[in-house]
């Protein structure tokens, strides 16, 4: 059976699902979201691969690469912040970040 | 042919699963962990579609430094692992439902759409054929050139980042001793003390 651009598109799809899945399920930890962040970001390339290698067009893996650049910056800062979270208040709930709630 | 089949199948499969895994674990470090394993497989999948340098990129970036700087947060963060779990139940039902929802809607979009036929005219950079320029040469011929300033912009991104990052968890703490190059030069002879020291007790 060929493997067409349907299937890539449903790997992607799926991973995207689980990623979205992942934000709501976990309410206490913020590593696991920011995880789910990288997986949303990865089902995103594989869309762009996965049209670049069908469409015969190479920008849509130089886009890849940008979306990993940023990708990987969001998850320096992130985690950065989430140390200095830590260090101030010991928790890294996620519920327990609404100070600034009125 | 049907090795490549075999091949997609089993990336695929086991990046869904591993993913799955991510989410689904108790433990935040084999949540790391399985990380590492789906995007190893994401890397499997795009060199089943041509991309051998983004694959390349994909385990050198992410799982050789931003998996392992998720690894050393949860290490390092002391966390009762135990209390992180509580509310999985309350919000499975919501989360659930949201990602029925999302994916069916994504499996109606891309169920329905066909690539138009007449798209062959608006490709702007169009892939070398393979066996005459690699794919690292034919990325690097356009990124270097067409998109150099996404280029220099992604490398700005990279720097404040990086500038960020250090500034965040930068703190200045009490009672740690620094070389003073300045002073400790500028010490004259008058300014040094010397103390008689019994044998055998140290200062």
């Amino acid at each position: 059976m060929e493997i067409g651009l349907g299937h890539y598109l449903t790997v992607a799809a799926v991973l995207f699902t689980i990623g979205v899945f992942g934000i709501f399920l976990n309410r206490k930890n913020v590593i696991i979201i920011l995880m789910s962040v990288e997986l949303l970001l990865l089902a995103v390339n594989i869309n762009m691969v996965a049209f670049s290698h069908f469409l015969g067009d190479m920008v849509g893996q130089v886009f890849t690469m940008l979306i990993l650049t940023v990708a990987a910056a969001e998850a320096a800062i992130g985690l950065a912040i989430l140390v200095v979270y830590f260090r101030n208040r010991g928790s890294i709930a996620v519920e327990d970040i609404n100070v600034m709630k009125g | 042919m049907i090795i490549q089949t075999i091949a997609f199948y089993v990336f695929a499969a086991v990046a869904i699963l591993s993913g799955a895994l991510v989410v689904a674990n108790r433990n935040p470090v084999y949540s790391v962990l399985f990380l590492v394993l789906t995007f190893f497989n994401a890397a499997g999948l795009f060199v089943l579609l041509g991309a051998e340098f983004l694959a390349m990129m994909l385990v050198v970036v992410y799982v050789g430094a931003v998996a392992v700087l998720f690894l050393f947060v949860v290490m390092m963060l002391d966390i009762n692992f135990v209390e992180l779990r509580q509310g999985f139940v309350r919000y499975a039902p919501i989360g659930f439902v949201i990602g029925v929802v999302l994916f069916a809607e994504l499996f109606l979009v891309l169920g329905s759409g066909i690539i138009a036929p007449q798209l062959g005219h608006a490709i702007t950079m169009p892939t070398p054929p393979v066996g005459q320029v690699t794919n690292t040469q034919a990325l690097g011929t356009i990124l270097y050139t067409h998109y150099f300033y996404l280029f220099q912009a992604a490398g700005l991104v990279l720097l404040v980042a990086m500038i960020g990052a250090i500034v965040l968890t930068h703190r200045e703490r009490e009672g740690v001793k620094r070389q003073k190059i300045a002073s400790q030069v500028a010490r004259g002879r008058e300014s040094v003390v010397t103390v008689k020291v019994q044998s055998g007790s140290g200062v």
